[in-house]
């Protein structure tokens, strides 16, 4: 592995990265947020959210699976690429039917964290209302189809990091749906503390009796906003 | 039942070796046996190549010609692309609804008959038609769609329907004992390059005398550029496959022409083929590959026996196979691989996943396919005109290939002409002729816009006609449809945003969503419901789908949308209202108010709608 350092930078700061690096990786490294929904460290980046499109030297690209390259201009905090940020989320919102009021996953959710983050109080699109199944077949998992964003953590996360297959998509374009393994999901061996149900960033996926152990106020992102794990915390005044 | 499914699944995938990677063509061949592939045979798949379930259902459901439930014994696939719609679809498909009694969509009672639409399947020229399982049948009217289905009826159950579908075979090769179609070239112009007479395999000979770095020298002296629309230089290409690292190395020839209003392929497979599979063979010797696919889209099928039958002739002759034409050290073979009905798989990435027996999703770039395409191995993915170019150039030199067309678009290019017009279709003509030329051939003189490059092209009007078609211009893949007077321009965007969301394979964000967000809005002013501010809206949305897409289809899909804006502007503005008292115009009340009478199961109280 050649680990000779490169640098580039994201608007105008100078930043440090190995061969072999991701902009988004470097990023992170460098504490520079570029937010993100499909990507998570222990998982291959897949380039479905679009959610961390940056411009690199002009050209937009997924900071999630473009590599670093000596010398590149990237541009990331822009108004532009704020606004394309703000129209991917709302898409996600209008494309699925999310009531954060009643969703045992609001305030940990990394889609309305971004929301937040984005200052989206409603979504400028309409809503799709599309028809979507809730699978509660299985005795510790619940799956419920009208959060599901696409994003395939889980059925990433499921092969990689738990030696199963218990998801994937069947279907095309905005019929494309997340499937399980089996003809409902206890038909599947998916277990309550296996990775891909921990690697959801919405409520889609759900573990069973546990809900609200944390109550509401004192979950993730309910005092600090997404991207705050990875920024360097603001100067006090 | 259960075992009887074993029985006829076993033998299928032990033909393919039990090869997770041919799971399209399992599936295809599976789909043949049982007539369709339901939850059992999926489950029945999956358990004979030990992989999930899930992965074989993904599959499944991706193409539009494998059906994840059994379908009717004969599927009819009524193409609804715009010149078909223009030339009266919908009246025939009103007509295999009446005489059937199932709506599209639907199989009738007794199991024997599907109706369903389909995605341009490649015949513009000769529309409406219609695919009956694997053929072919042109030029439908109400009338002749009703009697036909009305005979098919007739026939008992297991009859061969050919000759009843096929009254009279079209010229050429169509009429080709192992093709037998109905189909007809329409080949109105012939060209220097692709339908000129040619010597058999005399630029083969001449590739195999020269070097690799020779042949891809004179293809770059040549300049010649892909002919699938983006228009990279093909030496290019082959010069960073053939630099790249690897054991092996591929040749794909890409023969999914799905961009609708496209059939030139077709006609250069019907009566080109040993040009095209030349081609090949010289790419081949070029890059190092010693294996080449022809990906075949599922429409083609018609003309899989004939290609294969081309294909066993140059075996034969020893211009396919180990130490091609006697030259030592060059193995070469081609295999046809089929699509199922995916437009999607024609971009590059997507067609090896394709290859691969995956979902057609295309692939994140980098590594490119000419690092790490089909099983990992550096890969070239060219068009099949490009490929036919090749032999033409080595033949006769690039200087002369270079002298055709313009200075940066050399050589000539096969135009496919449908709608309002009156000599449909193929032209090759040299790059950097008009449009008002191509017009005056084709008899599309009084045109009011001209969709050129398909959907994902542009919508141009009479102020553009003087324009050339070449790549640094008016750049095509080779679809040209005209429309007529009295055509409206927001219709046209309407019905391709259709097309785009069908076609979407649904990876990415911005393409699954905003396209149907952009049809939404087209259709609300095309309705008379939209608001001036609705012009802003869709220039925004359909920028922020063509930045933030992953592959070409999501980079291009806005552009009829973005055509209307740009080009006729005056026919979206006509039809905008002034919100009215602070009330938004955009919102269809009536269309609430059934709405909710529907789900209430009682009609409104206070409003009569």
């Amino acid at each position: 592995m050649n680990t000779e350092a490169i640098t580039f930078t994201i608007d105008g700061k100078k930043i440090e990265a190995r061969r072999g690096d991701t902009i988004l990786e470097a990023a992170d490294r460098a504490g520079v947020y570029i937010p993100r929904l499909c990507w998570m460290k222990e998982l291959l980046p897949a380039g479905v959210c679009r959610v961390c499109t940056v411009r690199v030297n002009g050209r937009p690209q997924a900071a999630c699976t473009q590599p670093a390259a000596a010398g590149m201009v990237v541009e990331n905090d822009t108004e532009e690429l704020r606004q394309l940020r703000r129209d991917l989320i709302d898409m996600l919102f209008v494309e699925g039917n999310h009531f954060c009021m009643f969703c045992e996953r609001s305030g940990n959710c990394e889609l309305q964290a971004l929301a937040y983050r984005f200052g989206i109080t409603a979504p400028k699109y309409p809503f799709l209302f599309p028809r979507r199944s809730v699978d509660a077949s299985h005795p510790d998992v619940l799956a419920d189809g009208n959060r599901c964003i696409r994003c395939g953590r889980c059925v990433r996360a499921s092969r990689a990091l738990d030696g199963k297959s218990v998801f994937g998509f069947t279907g095309r374009g905005p019929q494309k749906r997340l499937a399980f393994n089996g003809p409902n999901l206890a038909a599947t061996d998916v277990a309550a503390p296996d990775h891909a149900i921990a690697a959801c960033p919405t409520g889609t996926l759900i573990v069973k009796r546990v809900g609200y152990k944390v109550p509401i106020g004192r979950r993730l992102y309910d005092h600090s906003p997404i991207g705050s794990e990875i920024e360097p915390p603001a100067p006090e005044k | 039942m259960s075992a009887n499914l074993q029985e006829a699944i076993g033998p299928v995938c032990e033909s393919f070796g039990h090869d997770r990677t041919r799971l399209l063509d399992i599936l295809l061949a599976v789909q043949q046996r049982l007539g369709g592939i339901d939850d059992r045979a999926i489950d029945a798949v999956a358990a004979e190549l030990a992989i999930p379930r899930v992965d074989v259902a993904g599959v499944v459901s991706f193409y539009t010609f494998l059906a994840p439930k059994t379908r009717g014994q004969l599927v009819i696939r009524l193409c609804n692309d715009l010149p078909d719609l223009m030339m009266g679809a919908e009246e025939v498909a009103a007509g295999l609804e009446a005489e059937l009694g199932i709506r599209f969509g639907e199989t009738t009672p007794d199991g024997r008959f599907t109706l369903e639409w389909a995605s341009c399947i490649g015949m513009s020229d000769q529309a409406p038609a219609a695919l009956f399982g694997d053929v072919v049948v042109p030029r439908l009217t109400p009338g002749t769609a009703r009697r036909l289905v009305a005979e098919l009826r007739q026939q008992p159950p297991g009859a061969d329907l050919h000759r009843l579908l096929v009254r009279a075979y079209g010229d050429g090769a169509n009429a080709h004992d192992l093709v037998r179609a109905a189909v007809e070239n329409n080949l109105r112009q012939a060209g220097e390059v692709i339908f000129a007479q040619a010597e058999p395999d005399a630029g083969l000979s001449k590739a195999l005398a020269m070097s690799p770095a020779e042949v891809i020298r004179e293809v770059k002296t040549a300049r010649l550029r892909g002919r699938g629309g983006a228009g990279f230089p093909t030496g290019m290409k082959w010069e960073f496959v053939r630099a790249a690292d690897g054991p092996q190395r591929y040749l794909i020839c890409n023969a999914d022409e799905g961009e609708p209003g496209t059939f030139k392929d077709r006609v250069i497979l019907t009566e080109r083929p040993d040009l095209l599979f030349e081609g090949m063979t010289i790419a081949g010797y070029a890059i190092g590959a010693e294996h080449g696919i022809l990906y075949l889209r599922g429409e083609y099928a018609y003309l899989r026996a004939y290609l294969e039958h081309v294909l066993a002739r140059r075996r034969e002759k020893g211009l396919l196979g180990k130490s091609v034409l006697g030259k030592p050290g060059f193995n070469f073979d081609i295999r046809i691989q089929m699509g199922a009905g995916a437009y999607i798989c024609g971009e590059e990435t997507a067609l090896i996943s394709s290859c691969e027996g995956l979902r057609g999703d295309p692939k994140n770039r980098p590594p490119f396919p000419a690092q790490r395409g089909y099983l990992g191995h550096p890969t070239s993915v060219n068009n099949v005109e490009t490929l036919c170019c090749v032999p033409r150039i080595i033949q006769r030199g690039s200087g002369w290939f270079a002298s055709i067309g313009s200075r940066r678009s050399t050589g000539t290019k096969c135009l496919s002409i449908s709608g309002d017009c009156t000599r449909r279709g193929v032209y090759e003509l040299p790059l950097g002729t008009t449009l008002r030329d191509v017009l005056a051939r084709c008899g599309g003189e009084d045109a009011v816009a001209v969709q050129v490059g398909g959907p994902s092209g542009r919508l141009v009007g009479p102020e553009a006609f003087d324009r050339e078609i070449c790549f640094d211009d008016l750049a095509t893949g080779g679809s040209l449809v005209v429309f007529g007077p009295g055509r409206d321009p927001l219709w046209v965007a309407s019905q391709y945003m259709a097309f785009f969301i069908h076609e979407s394979c649904g990876y990415c964000t911005p393409c699954r969503v905003g396209n149907v967000l952009l049809k939404e809005r087209v259709d609300r002013i095309l309705a008379g419901r939209g608001e001036p501010e609705d012009l802003d809206y869709l220039r925004a949305l359909a920028t922020t789908v063509k930045t933030a897409s992953r592959c070409g289809l999501g980079q291009t899909s806005p552009n009829p949308v973005l055509s209307v804006l740009d080009n006729f502007r005056p026919a979206c503005e006509a039809r905008l209202k002034e919100p009215f008292e602070g009330r938004q115009t955009g919102f269809d009340i009536a269309a609430k108010l059934a709405e909710a009478q529907r789900l209430t199961g009682r009609k409104s109280v206070h409003f009569d709608a």
